[in-house]
């Protein structure tokens, strides 16, 4: 057997490019069976840790999966508003340790500008129980304060004290300017690899005050209300687009969950985030799966150069097969020696495939953050990891076997002298 | 009790599949320890199908072929592998080496399937490189292509590492099918003198194979395979 392995270890390094150009195609299944699954992972994770502190999302009821990506990942389209009073009722709630509103809409270069209270820095957490940490100035504190998140900043090129004209609306569709009333940067967050990161903070009066001179999404014709007079009005908002509450016991969730749905006042939903984002998931489901099945098609490519390489080299090889039996190797043991290459290369390919992949997160896993905010980095493979190689591994030595019998019926057909 | 013949063929015959004609047919050849068999027979007459024969790679539809007293129908297949490389050392026609070793590995090749080879040839020389060396050196093969690929060789040379490879480990038979067929005359007479030589040194039998009845001269006996007619080699 050891003999065998040496020698098909010979024979192989004498094939070597042959070889070399199947383990590449096996590579390149392994690169995206394993980056596929790596990515939903990825992207799994950076949803679930961008969340991981809040109990409930409060809402307007309706589609709790749309609330939660607008209020936390500020994807999709506004929902309705809720009043500031259910806001109120919330925070002041017994079994609610801490209630953040947040009031999303308007935007700035294409980045969502979120209004909330300076709380949020202290309560929202994310990844492991990690809170969110200011690297520059501090959270804001005057009507006109922004606080950027880290890529934002880094964007943008912004400094702090950096004059911020935010966008009413998207800014996609070529939103009007608040021009009138430009923000200044009070400080930097952090990098969190979540939609933090993203994102310009201010306080619900700063978000109130820009829109003061404004009524149902316009400028109201003929009014404008400069700056410096923002103050004299009451700047306490009328209504937010949610509310982010951390309960003191997450055992009564489903009965908070429930008095909410019972909220007289107007028809307000709580959402788990962990319940949002498995209906997410469900939804991903689908394109998951197609990118599952491409890269299987991939794979099947591989293999099937695999067989077809291994098949082509055999009449080339009956010299070979026919030397070892004279010597005593038996047609079993040709069996073997194909089985043996069709695994040696397949699992040579796998390891290239997953060395690659390391090496291409490793150079672009920090552009795959700022871009996708998927937190990417060489990885070591996990158990769907796995139960991939190892499905590959299982194939490559089936996609052997038909290689192996033909060797078979060949070293007993020549037996001592290849008849070619 | 007589020591067995090394091969002993008995009421044999073959044919392969859809072959015409009576196939090979001997009724009775042995090869005692030692002796040098001259098997001649033109193209057709089956030498390669009794090559398989003796190696247990064919098994005849009637007779049968002893090994050192042991019938190779009696074996399993991998018993009958395993009793080839015991056993028989072979020289083809064509070399057979495998390209991609060095030398010295062609040569240790039935070392590495053979246990009892192995033995042998390290109670020899020591070790297993030390006979291989040995042999080679016997066989005048310059040390310096010893580390070579196989590939590099000229014809002269590869006939000389696979007679090395064949005479390892001492095999009780010697098998050697047309391996002079690629030399000039002259050069053939010299191989098969060495052949024979290296071959009476390490007490094997020799059976040598050929349609080229020149050579027959110095071997102890010499027998004539009859036409198979149509079909196989």
């Amino acid at each position: 057997m050891n003999a065998l392995f040496r020698i098909a270890l010979a024979s192989a390094w004498n094939r070597r490019s042959a070889l070399l150009l199947m383990a590449l195609s096996i590579a390149l299944s392994a690169f995206l069976l394993l980056g596929v699954s790596r990515v939903r992972e990825a992207a799994h994770e950076s949803f679930s840790a961008s969340v991981s502190g809040t109990d409930l999302i409060v809402g307007a009821r309706g589609s709790g999966l749309s609330l939660m990506l607008y209020t936390v990942f500020h994807i999709g389209d506004a929902t309705q508003n809720i009043d500031w009073k259910s806001a109120r009722w919330l925070a002041a709630h017994p079994a609610v340790a801490w209630a953040l509103p947040v009031s999303l809409g308007d935007s700035h270069r294409g980045f969502p500008v979120l209004a909330t209270e300076a709380d949020y820095f202290k309560r929202f957490r994310y990844g492991a129980d990690m809170s969110l940490r200011i690297v520059e100035g501090r959270a804001f504190d005057e009507v006109f304060d922004v606080t950027l998140g880290a890529e934002v900043a880094k964007k943008l090129g912004y400094r702090l004290g950096d004059r911020v004209v935010l966008t009413h609306g998207s800014g996609l569709d070529g939103g009007i300017e608040h021009a009138d009333k430009p923000f200044a940067v009070s400080g930097i967050l952090a990098a969190t690899g979540t939609p933090v990161d993203r994102t310009l903070f201010i306080s619900l009066a700063g978000m109130e005050a820009i829109h003061l001179d404004w009524q149902a999404g316009a400028p109201v014709a003929g009014m404008s209300i400069g700056a410096q007079f923002v103050k004299k009005f009451d700047l306490t908002p009328r209504n937010v687009t949610g509310v982010l509450v951390g309960l003191r016991s997450r055992a009564h969730v489903f009965a908070m969950q429930r008095e909410i749905a019972a909220y007289r006042e107007e028809p307000l939903m709580g959402v788990m985030p962990g319940v949002a984002l498995d209906q997410l998931w469900q939804v991903a489901q689908g394109g998951e799966r197609a990118l599952l099945l491409v890269s299987l098609a991939v794979a099947a490519v591989g293999l099937a150069g695999l067989v077809a390489t291994l098949l082509a080299g055999l009449d080339a090889r009956r010299r070979e097969l026919a030397i070892l039996r004279s010597v005593g190797a038996g047609p079993r043991r040709m069996v073997l020696l194909l089985l043996i290459e069709g695994l040696g290369v397949t699992a040579f390919g796998i390891l290239l495939g997953w060395v690659s992949l390391c090496g291409v997160l490793a150079l672009a896993g920090d552009a795959l953050q700022a871009g996708w905010g998927i937190a990417l980095q060489p990885f070591v493979p996990g158990l769907a990891q796995w139960w991939l190689i190892a499905g590959l591994l299982a194939a490559g030595l089936l996609a052997s076997l038909l290689p192996a019998w033909r060797a078979y019926r060949l070293s007993l057909a020549d037996g001592l002298l290849p008849r070619i | 009790m007589s020591t067995p013949a090394v091969v002993a063929l008995e009421g044999l015959r073959y044919r392969w599949p859809g072959q015409g004609g009576p196939g090979l047919v001997i009724d009775r050849l042995q090869l005692a320890p030692g002796e040098h068999l001259f098997v001649q027979g033109e193209s057709g007459s089956g030498k390669s199908t009794l090559l398989a024969l003796i190696a247990g790679v064919l098994l005849p539809q009637a007779g049968s072929v002893r090994l050192l007293g042991q019938d190779l129908a009696a074996l399993s297949s991998a018993r009958r592998d395993q009793a080839r490389v015991d056993h028989v050392g072979f020289i083809f026609q064509q070399f057979n080496l495998l390209p991609y070793l060095a030398v010295i590995d062609n040569v240790l090749l039935p070392c590495r399937f053979s246990g009892r080879r192995g033995a042998r040839a390290v109670a020899r020389s020591g070790s297993l490189q030390a006979e291989a060396a040995r042999l080679l050196a016997r066989l005048d093969l310059d040390e310096r292509l010893w580390q070579r690929p196989a590939a590099g060789l000229s014809v002269g040379q590869q006939q000389r590492v696979a007679a090395a490879r064949a005479l390892i480990g001492a095999p009780e038979l010697l098998v050697a099918d047309e391996p002079t067929s690629a030399l000039d005359a002259s050069r053939q007479q010299g191989f098969l003198a060495l052949l024979r030589e290296e071959a009476a040194a390490s007490g094997a039998a020799l059976l040598f194979v050929s349609h080229d009845t020149r050579l027959e001269a110095g071997f102890s006996a010499s027998y004539r395979l009859a036409p198979m007619m149509e079909g196989a080699a």
